[in-house]
């Protein structure tokens, strides 16, 4: 867990807020975006809250650059103001009574530095950010994606060691996320320490972050890679965020008994014992009459029970052995008149199958 | 028998109106009605009269007596210097009392805000005792200082402070109490002491409430009479303020005395008008 060693974030520990716990160890490399992707109420703002010292730990400790922020059973503690950190709220928390400028200079100020020098910090980001035109202007006057680059701004004047980020465009509209997502990611690809990336929007966690960290219930259920984690999903959660169909059974090398019951053949060699299955919905195809013998080895019966139009596709939702999300055109749709309650066959090949162990989370 | 009430009278404006907005009748029941037409009356007459008998001729020169002037001076300055006062303790107070958390600090809350419930001529004596020559400070105050503080212009600031402080702490401290504090997680994220996020976010984020506690502040300081006159006295030009010299001249300058008492209805008229945002929209009060 510390194999980021002493120059990046580590966390090894556990929080206490009202009834929930969080307890999680993490770490992350200089120069990396560690995605932080989980439900509401998994603890992601009770995690940045710890690191950012606006909540103590209640066990274990936080570290930087190898140096203690907060350590429980020594009862050190830097105060949130001592820290070398950036904060991207979630609702950006620019203050209203200052301008933009003067709330990208409020970091260098509050830091030490004189009117004039933190001015002049102020529209070197600014600049930086392209927001010059915007400088005199009140929090008020300013658009949803325009609000999220100053609050960044204001983040990063301060220079801070660490960077940390709360569902930084989850109060975009889907127009501007995508333009505030791709220039996000050139500002943090800039950015030399570590960042903690909260979200719960699996596209923003595989576009920005290079590690990704699930968590559930104030656990770290899976991490690695972002693209590993989306082909290999450890928990329903996350199989339903990147829109899998995930199924959990027993494996003798050769087939997987499904505990939603059915079985799969899967391909040659394959894992043995408790393993998980992903197959993507568009993967199985639907036929409304039992399919001839046919290279995909798997075939099942199942009745649709909703259909839902997705942007150029219509989602099945099919009831059987197992049960499966399937996606297929809408012409499909038309041509085998399909409607809820219609009976029809699955298929899908062994080697569209993802199969791999359960319980271990997916080496990174 | 299809209806129980023999129809009434509808017009074209009630009609109109009740189509817009909904709801039924609004006529107002008698037993209601005459109640509050007396209350009205019982309320506005005074003020009426006030007006019909001020020597609007001579109000210039009524005004203008050197008592009056005196008084008026003395009361503005007085009432500023005590919210001055009140502003460079009561909002420290305010803090205190809204973001800390000690024993007693419900206790506390309640001394505070006694003065505004108190009969405010207690509050004189209660000042006399404590600050009065033979008081148990005022003693030490006479003895290492040479400071007597009864009966001197400085008694009326501090009169005046202690019956209005509270009008602006508790303002200020529901500001607080109600303010996001997200906002100051944010300033100590970035950097900002505890101070630092007072002075350049928390103070900045109430300042309406700050506005409005100092004015009703001001307002009740320049109208205090009854602590002012038990602990400061009625010396013209030295602790005869506006109320005071309106209680005088009422015997024998009656003229002086209404006229100083519009200037004091004026005064209330443009404190309501300052603070309408707050109370006669409906809004929540403090």
């Amino acid at each position: 867990m510390t194999q980021a060693g002493s120059a990046g974030l580590v966390v090894e520990a556990e929080v206490k807020r009202g009834g929930f716990t969080l307890a999680v160890g993490l770490a992350a490399a200089p120069g990396q975006v560690l995605g932080v992707l989980g439900p509401n109420g998994a603890g992601k703002s009770t995690l940045l809250s710890a690191v950012a010292g606006l909540t103590p730990v209640s066990a274990g400790r936080v570290t930087l650059a190898g140096q203690v922020l907060d350590d429980a059973e020594q009862g050190t503690f830097v105060e949130a103001s001592g820290r070398p950190i950036g904060f991207v709220f979630q609702d950006y928390r620019l203050f209203p009574h200052l301008t933009v400028a003067e709330n990208v200079a409020f970091a260098p100020r509050a830091r030490g530095l004189g009117k004039r020098a933190a001015r002049s910090a102020a529209s070197y980001w600014l600049d930086r950010l392209r927001l010059a035109d915007l400088a005199e202007r009140k929090p008020s006057q300013l658009s949803g994606g325009q609000a999220q680059k100053v609050a960044l701004a204001r983040a990063l004047a301060g220079q801070p060691a660490l960077l940390l980020l709360d569902e930084p465009l989850s109060a975009l509209d889907a127009g501007t996320r995508l333009d505030v997502q791709t220039e996000l990611r050139r500002h943090l690809a800039d950015f030399s320490g570590p960042c903690l990336l909260v979200t719960h929007d699996p596209l923003e966690a595989l576009v920005l972050a290079d590690q990704l960290i699930v968590l559930e219930g104030g656990r770290i259920v899976q991490q690695g890679p972002p693209a590993l984690i989306a082909r290999q999903p450890a928990t329903g959660y996350v199989a339903r965020l990147v829109g899998l169909n995930l199924y959990t059974g027993k494996s003798d090398g050769s087939a997987v008994a499904l505990t939603a019951g059915g079985t799969f053949v899967i391909p040659d060699q394959g894992q043995k014992g408790d393993v998980l299955v992903a197959v993507r919905p568009s993967a199985i195809v639907v036929s409304v009459q039992r399919p001839q013998p046919s290279s995909a080895r798997n075939t099942w019966h199942a009745k649709v029970t909703g259909l839902t139009l997705l942007a150029d596709r219509v989602r099945l939702d099919l009831d059987g052995q197992p049960p499966a999300l399937v996606d297929i055109t809408p012409a499909a749709v038309a041509e085998l008149a399909l409607a809820p309650g219609s009976q029809v066959w699955l298929t899908v090949k062994a080697t569209e199958l993802e199969v791999y162990a359960h319980g271990a989370a997916p080496a990174g | 028998m299809v209806t129980r009430a023999a129809p009434s009278r509808l017009t074209a404006r009630e009609r109109a109106r009740r189509a817009a907005r909904g709801g039924a009748s609004r006529s107002v029941p008698a037993p209601l009605l005459a109640p509050a037409l007396i209350a009205v009356i019982f309320l506005i007459l005074p003020l009426a009269g006030l007006l019909i008998r001020a020597p609007w001729a001579r109000l210039g020169a009524a005004l203008g007596g050197s008592d009056a002037t005196q008084a008026l001076v003395l009361s503005v300055w007085t009432a500023s210097a005590s919210t001055a006062i009140a502003l460079v303790i009561g909002v420290p107070l305010a803090w205190v009392l809204a973001r800390s958390s000690f024993p007693g600090q419900r206790l506390l809350r309640a001394l505070v805000t006694l003065p505004l419930v108190l009969p405010p001529v207690v509050g004189g004596v209660a000042l006399l005792l404590a600050f009065g020559r033979t008081g148990f400070a005022g003693r030490y105050l006479d003895s290492w200082f040479g400071l007597t503080i009864p009966f001197t212009p400085l008694a009326v600031v501090m009169a005046e402070t202690f019956v209005a402080m509270p009008f602006l702490v508790i303002t200020v401290e529901g500001a607080l109490r109600s303010a996001d504090q997200g906002f100051e997680e944010a300033a100590a994220t970035l950097g900002a002491k505890r101070m630092t996020v007072f002075r350049r976010v928390t103070v900045p984020m109430v300042a309406p409430s700050l506005g409005a506690g100092a004015v009703l502040c001001w307002a009740r300081a320049l109208g205090e009479f009854g602590a002012t006159i038990t602990f400061a006295g009625s010396f013209p030009g030295q602790t005869e303020t506006m109320p005071v010299a309106v209680y005088y001249a009422l015997e024998n300058d009656p003229d002086a005395a209404i006229a100083l008492s519009l200037v004091l209805l004026l005064v209330s008229v443009l404190v309501l008008v300052s603070l309408r945002d707050r109370w006669l929209r409906g809004g929540s009060p403090l």
